[in-house]
């Protein structure tokens, strides 16, 4: 595959510097794009035998030319004929691989290999022998030849048949704004069949407009459609296009970019809120097993995380599994990782309770130091076992990638997460008010000694509970290892985390473990922009101690004789 | 009058022993590192003057840990950051110190200052290159950070779980703070690269045996101040608040206020015990905030027995020296032994080392009175005196009150 090879390589030679979250991913998609339109004209190229030899004639100029100018006017003839067939050489030759053979002057595109450079037809792809280094000469390019020639690709991927390209190459002319494109734009715009498509051309063409000698009049109307796209790349067009321009085309643009960054701050905002309640719902599902442990038991289990770290590496150990055994499952392997996790985490919680904790009930800071030992035994057995260093944990086809709510990014695996975190929490709030167990759960917690005399197993009922809780810990690993690193410690960052959620929203209460890590979520992402990631959670930490003192019982506190113990 | 009674016959022997023990390793342990030959089987090499020098500031912030978990059952797990402001202070001292000797040789800017293009000094290092400034820091920083968490947290009867929780959240948040380079304590780095101390050289010998014997005296008098603290009638009050916070409340005692009296004295003990080992160990960076050593300090005083004097002492420095054999021999057991022991001292060991040796010397003694009393024909239940020693309840003024331990609902 030397034309994937070679796309990379002119990917990594034009990505410009771009600041914005926006623009570093466009790069990509075009050059991915690029990929698809070269490998389409691999297969399917079969150009008709006269423009194939003008084509030819064009391309043997490359032999005689003497210097990057004549080397550019070579380009722009190739462009001039708009044959799609000519982005091979073009693209070739943006990434330093056509060559010319010293003995009859003909143009190839080369792959080095070991000793020999192989040598292709520049139009069809063929193979045509190898050659030493020696015997060929390299047709160099600089910078702004490759950037002649990126431009002029893109001019030629407007007539593709692919809808992505063609998108991809408007795209590139909306960045790259030139005059020159606004005919072969106004051609594109007529045959675009596709609505979508055809905007952004129209978008591409006010943007070329704007740059180009029109009348005022015209430039205005652009500044309107460019404005109502209302995006980054708008406002960057349109801050040159404010800095360049005089009169009522510069009134126009500062009025459109006020638009659209009063718009854009709006998004920003929502943008912040999806990431808050993005965290929010991570630092629900690691809390929430907590919420039983401690708020329904009052036993304070500092193993948590080390719970939802096996979680974590049972997911692995799964994937793993079916990595060797059964490649064909791994979109499946989270869905087998969930109840096996739970499995193992609540096993490891049964043998805590029983081994450890219903020897301290009623201790509460006993039962702290002890599940903190527990927890550096298992950290120091899974890094026994697995080692120190960061497993990888894959993602499945249907959580990777992302997709565009206007302006606001959103990322399968985390609206996933989210999904997943409502839904444990639903089946544990229905499990704890509508299943006898829970019923039974509720009568401990009340009251221990009732419960025991109206025939419930209260130490089972303890063992279970505290079972669960560790069960949901280790679902909640299965989750997590999708978005962080799994390693021996990847606990110790949640359980801190974890107590503020339960402790701010309310001992004992689901609801407030809800409220409390959704709240929790979005005021630190909120806060971010302001105060930096670090200091924003420094924020929130004092918020929570002064919050304590003002409520020591959480948001939603238990009312009734049991707070004072 | 303090001083009266430690000297009075019925002042407590074993107080009395540990700060004669204490004072006498301050003058004999530099006396064998120095003055005797290498050669001599009674010589103390330097780093094992260094490494006990350290094992002393541990048992010092483990004693100061006790004075409120012991006594007065508030459970914190934030003495790490007392300890580690009471080290910053030292440090920036020391940094101070350095002058021109950086790798950089600005006279005035720490070399993590000039790296990171600070132009001046910022406010909060002024006065720091005197020690007298520095140490009245030692004291004040900590000393008004735990007087000022304290007071919100006693006031509104934050207690137990919850105290422990957010005492946690302050030296995480302090954590992540002081990791922020432009925080101007040097970052992830910390302080480090000390030169002198009261102008000699940190890394001398007898620099090191001096600093030896500075925690050695300053663990012995926070010994001494421990025990008044607790032997008067303030520290009746303690454990009444420890015992039944609500009942010592509705007697008419402020119990916020003996708290926060214990709290801040303890967090200038675990300040002074950081500013002795920041130049003995040569470094202080922000892990020394890290959660997971304050749990660490609890499970010291745990092991040696709280709310006894001498038990945090023996505790720290029994764990820190297993700590410091088990890393050398078998670093990978090192977190299943320390694990292991976190487990077994609450379920086997709640009384720590000194309480399980009194209720033995305990048992004995009743045994052998028992035995007396049996021979001179009178029956006494030697079953109950074994499941429930007696013990004249002035002994040991730091003592868990026998009926306390029975559980309590779980809330």
């Amino acid at each position: 595959m030397p034309k994937t090879a070679c796309v990379r390589t002119v990917s990594s030679a034009v990505r410009t510097p771009t600041s914005t979250f926006k623009g570093r991913q466009k790069p990509m998609n075009i050059f991915h794009a690029m990929g698809l339109t070269l490998l389409f004209l691999m297969t399917t190229l079969s150009s008709s035998g006269a423009a194939e030899a003008d084509l030819r004639a064009i391309i043997a100029k490359f032999a005689t030319v003497t210097d990057f100018s004549e080397t550019g006017a070579v380009v722009q003839e190739l462009t001039a004929t708009g044959d799609p067939s000519v982005e091979r050489p073009l693209a070739a030759l943006a990434d330093g691989n056509l060559y010319v053979r010293t003995a009859d002057s003909m143009v190839f595109v080369g792959k080095e290999g070991d000793e020999n450079v192989q040598l292709f037809d520049p139009l069809s792809g063929e193979a045509a022998g190898e050659a030493s280094e020696d015997d060929i000469s390299k047709i160099s390019v600089n910078n702004t030849l490759r950037r002649a020639i990126r431009d002029a690709l893109g001019t030629l991927t407007l007539g593709s048949k692919d809808p992505t390209v063609r998108i991809a190459a408007a795209d590139t002319m909306f960045k790259t704004p030139d005059a020159a494109n606004i005919g072969p734009l106004d051609a594109a715009i007529a045959s675009e069949s596709v609505a979508s498509v055809k905007s952004l051309l129209e978008q591409a063409r006010a943007a070329s407009i704007l740059v180009s000698d029109n009348p005022d009049a015209d430039k205005l109307a652009a500044i309107a459609l460019i404005g109502a796209r209302g995006d980054r790349s708008a406002v960057s067009l349109l801050t040159s296009v404010e800095a360049n321009a005089s009169g009522a085309v510069k009134e126009a643009a500062s009025a459109a970019i006020a638009n659209i960054n009063s718009t854009l701050a709006l998004w920003d905002a929502g943008q912040n809120i999806w990431y808050g309640i993005s965290l929010g719902s991570v630092l629900l599902l690691a809390a929430i097993g907590l919420a039983i442990t401690f708020g329904v038991m009052g036993v304070i289990n500092m193993a948590h995380g080390e719970m939802v770290m096996l979680g974590a590496y049972t997911t692995f150990v799964v994937q793993q599994v079916i990595r060797t055994s059964f490649p064909g499952l791994f979109d499946w392997s989270l869905v087998i990782a969930l109840p096996l996790a739970f499995l193992v985490a609540a096993f490891v919680g049964l043998v805590i309770e029983r081994g450890v904790i219903r020897f301290l009930y009623g201790r509460p800071l006993e039962t702290l130091l002890a599940t903190w030992g527990v927890s550096l035994i298992l950290q120091q057995a899974v890094r026994s076992i697995f080692g120190p260093t960061n497993q990888e944990v894959g993602n499945p086809s249907w959580m990777s990638g992302s997709f565009d709510v206007g302006q606001l990014a959103i990322t399968w695996n985390r609206l996933w997460i989210l999904v997943f975190a409502l839904t444990v929490f639903g089946v544990l709030l229905y499990v704890m008010k509508r299943t006898p167990w829970g019923l039974q759960m509720r009568a401990v917690t009340a009251n221990r000694r009732m419960a025991a005399s109206m025939g419930i197993r209260t130490p089972w009922v303890d063992a279970l509970t505290f079972a669960l809780g560790s069960g949901i810990a280790g679902i909640a690993g299965v989750a997590l290892s999708q978005i962080d690193n799994v390693s021996p410690n990847l606990g110790r960052g949640y359980i801190i985390d974890s107590f503020m959620v339960v402790v701010f929203g309310g001992v004992g209460n689901l609801w407030g473990t809800l409220v409390g890590a959704f709240s929790l979520g979005i005021v630190n992402k909120v806060l971010e922009p302001y105060a930096g990631a670090v200091l924003g959670k420094i924020v929130v930490l004092v918020l929570i101690i002064l919050f304590i003192q003002k409520r020591p019982r959480g948001l939603f506190a238990l009312k009734g004789r049991a707070v004072e113990a | 009058m303090i001083t009266g009674r430690f000297f009075a016959a019925g002042a407590d022997r074993r107080i009395a022993i540990t700060i004669f023990i204490l004072l006498a390793v301050a003058i004999v342990v530099p006396v064998l590192n120095l003055a005797v030959a290498p050669t001599s089987a009674f010589y103390i090499p330097s780093y094992i003057v260094a490494l006990t020098g350290k094992y002393l500031c541990y048992a010092l912030l483990a004693l100061a840990l006790d004075l409120v978990w012991g006594y007065c059952g508030i459970l914190s797990l934030g003495h790490s950051a007392f300890f580690a402001l009471g080290g910053y202070a030292m440090g920036m001292y020391l940094m101070r110190q350095i002058g021109s000797r950086g790798v950089y040789g600005n006279p005035i800017l720490p070399d993590f200052m000039v790296f990171l293009n600070y132009k001046e000094l910022p406010w909060f290092w002024t006065g720091f290159d005197h020690f007298w400034f520095a140490a009245i820091m030692v004291l004040a920083v900590p000393g008004l950070l735990a007087f000022i968490f304290g007071w919100f947290a006693f006031r509104s009867r934050v207690t137990g779980v919850y105290l422990s929780i957010i005492t946690q959240a302050m030296t995480y948040a302090l954590l992540l703070a002081f990791f922020r380079n432009d925080m101007g304590f040097g970052g992830n780095n910390g302080l480090t690269d000390f030169k002198d101390i009261l102008g000699f050289n940190v890394q001398a010998d007898a620099t090191r045996s001096a600093l030896f014997a500075a925690s050695a005296v300053m663990l012995a008098f926070a010994v001494f101040v421990t025990w008044a603290i607790v032997g008067s009638k303030y520290g009746k009050l303690l454990m009444a608040v420890r015992d039944a916070e609500s009942r010592t409340r509705f007697l008419g005692w402020r119990a916020e206020n003996v708290k926060l009296f214990a709290f801040t004295v303890s967090a200038v003990m675990a300040g002074i015990a950081g500013a002795l080992y920041v130049p003995q160990v040569g470094i202080i960076n922000p892990g020394e905030f890290e959660p997971s050593n304050s749990i660490e300090v609890v499970i010291w005083a745990a092991v040696g027995g709280r709310g006894t004097i001498v038990g945090p002492i023996i505790g720290a420095l029994l764990v820190n020296a297993g700590k410091s054999w088990f890393t050398g021999v078998l670093p990978e057991l090192w977190l299943f032994a320390l694990g292991g022991l976190f487990v077994a001292v609450t379920l086997l060991l709640p009384k720590g080392i000194i309480g399980m040796w009194d209720s033995w010397r305990g048992n004995a003694k009743a045994l052998r009175a028992a035995s007396v009393a049996e021979e001179a024909g009178t029956k006494v239940g030697v079953a109950e005196a074994t499941s429930e020693p007696t013990r004249s309840p002035a002994r040991n003024p730091g003592e868990w009150s026998w009926s306390a331990t029975k559980p309590q609902a779980a809330e």
